[in-house]
Formats: C-alpha cells, sequence, structure tokens
C-alpha cells in the first residue's frame, strides 16, 4: 500500500467516525465535534493531495486547508453560541427534545 | 528511513483514530473534549509528517487552542440537566452506524482501486512562511478579505446570538 492511500485511508476512517458521531449522538455539542472532525479529515485530504501531487510549489492545497480552517472555526463560534442561545430557552441541549420551532 | 516513517505514521494514525473514536463514544462530555484534542494533536503531526510546517501550527494554535477550549465553555454552560441513566446515543442509532460503515466501505474500496493514489513521493518541497505570505497577499489577496469578512460576520453574530436579549426577564 502507497503512502499516499495510508493517508486517504486515516481520512476516511476519520470522516466515517465524525459521521456516525455526528449522526448518532444526542448531545447538539457531540453533533458538532463530529462535524469538526468530518471538517479536518477533508484538511487531511487536501493536505495529502498537495503534498503527493505534481506541483507542490503552487501552494493550492495549504491555501485551501487555511481557508478551511477559518472556516471550520467560525463555524464552530456559531455553533456553540447557537446551541447555548437553545439550552437557555429548553434548559437541555439534548436533540430529540427539541423538536418545536415555537419560541 | 523508510521504517521510521512508517512507524511514526502508525503513531500518529492510532492517536487520531482512537482520539476521534474516544471523543464520540465517551459519556462524560470533558472527557470527550480531552479525546478530541488528542484526536487534533494527532492530526497536526500527520500534518508536519506531510512537510506542512504551517498548517500543522496552525492546526495546535486554532483546534487545541480555541476551539477545544470553547467546546469546554460551551459543555461547563450547559451542564446539569443531562441525567446519567439516559442513553447518549438517539434511538436510530444503528441505521445511523450502518450508513457510516457504509460510507467508509466506499470510501476504502475506491481508494484501493483508484489509480490516483499510487503516485510516489515528490521530493519535498520548499515552502516557507514567507512564500505563504507572499501568496496570500498576491494571488490569494481575494479569498483572504473574503475570509476576514466572514470571521468577522460569525463572530459578531455569535455574539448577538448568545446575548441575553431580554435582561428584566430572567
Amino acid at each position: 500500500m502507497t503512502p499516499l492511500a495510508n493517508y486517504l485511508l486515516v481520512s476516511a476512517l476519520l470522516f466515517s467516525i465524525g459521521l456516525a458521531g455526528a449522526l448518532t449522538r444526542r448531545n447538539a455539542i457531540l453533533v458538532l465535534i463530529g462535524i469538526e472532525l468530518m471538517l479536518n479529515a477533508a484538511n487531511l485530504n487536501f493536505i495529502a493531495f498537495w503534498r503527493y501531487g505534481q506541483h507542490p510549489e503552487a501552494l493550492t492545497g495549504i491555501m485551501f486547508a487555511i481557508f478551511s480552517i477559518g472556516v471550520a472555526a467560525a463555524e464552530a463560534a456559531v455553533g456553540l453560541a447557537l446551541i447555548i442561545s437553545i439550552y437557555r430557552h429548553y434548559k437541555t441541549t439534548n436533540l430529540d427534545q427539541i423538536d418545536v420551532m415555537r419560541g | 528511513m523508510p521504517d521510521e516513517v512508517t512507524l511514526s505514521f502508525f503513531i500518529l494514525d492510532v492517536l487520531t483514530i482512537v482520539g476521534a473514536a474516544a471523543a464520540l463514544t465517551l459519556r462524560n462530555l470533558v472527557h470527550c473534549v480531552l479525546a478530541l484534542v488528542l484526536a487534533f494533536l494527532g492530526l497536526a503531526g500527520l500534518f508536519l509528517q506531510l512537510d506542512a510546517q504551517f498548517i500543522g501550527f496552525a492546526q495546535i494554535l486554532v483546534y487545541v487552542g480555541a476551539v477545544a477550549i470553547l467546546v469546554v465553555f460551551a459543555i461547563l454552560l450547559t451542564r446539569g440537566t443531562e441525567s446519567t441513566s439516559q442513553s447518549i446515543v438517539s434511538p436510530s442509532w444503528i441505521v445511523s452506524s450502518v450508513i457510516a460503515a457504509a460510507v467508509f466501505g466506499v470510501l476504502a474500496w475506491t481508494i484501493q482501486s483508484s489509480m490516483a493514489s499510487q503516485h510516489p513521493l515528490p521530493p519535498q518541497p520548499e515552502v516557507t512562511v514567507k512564500q505563504i505570505g507572499d501568496a496570500l497577499m498576491s494571488r490569494f489577496a481575494l479569498p483572504l478579505e473574503v475570509i476576514g469578512l466572514l470571521l468577522t460576520a460569525a463572530l459578531i453574530g455569535a455574539v448577538t446570538i448568545a446575548m441575553q436579549e431580554k435582561q428584566g426577564e430572567k
């Protein structure tokens, strides 16, 4: 097995773990953590393909990963603010108990 | 040399996967975040091993330094109601696990059968932080501006959402 396939497999496994966590856990914060793990798996793919690509001096993979980290940070901030706001209202962060949109 | 690379890759690999799996299976939320930090550190190590030093250190700064702390704050602010007798997974967890396993199966099969993953390792690229800064200021100037605007809007939005809306009510 080639090194690139190794990295891609780790990334695929990380993505699947994040997906399983985001789909199965009841706590909203852990769903957010699962999404973060999926974004990180994508970053690992960007960097692995950049390193094993034909033109690493073009820096496209690095740039994409930088912007992806920035977007993930913004997403985490807004997501956690939403969870805190929902908790104030419902007094719970369990997703199956938050089932009405009426305020 | 190849043996060392394989060994360190294996260690980082196990660290990342075990951390991620523990982060999403443990019952105590604070333990989950600690396992998540472990997974982020393993990922940063993988980035360093791929000669992307800047991304590796940015990963440590942003994820271990900021996102993990933010998650800890959110957990501590929303604590107190979760009862220990309740199940930690949703009722439809079997279907969800099957979907995740199927996604991994398809991805792994594609990677194994793909020609793109057969590339040999090219020589180590010379990437300095100066080059990254030059590229950010010339070729990627517009995306940089957009991400700055996005971060500003997201942080103002986060503060607005999390602020107490009616002071007299509480």
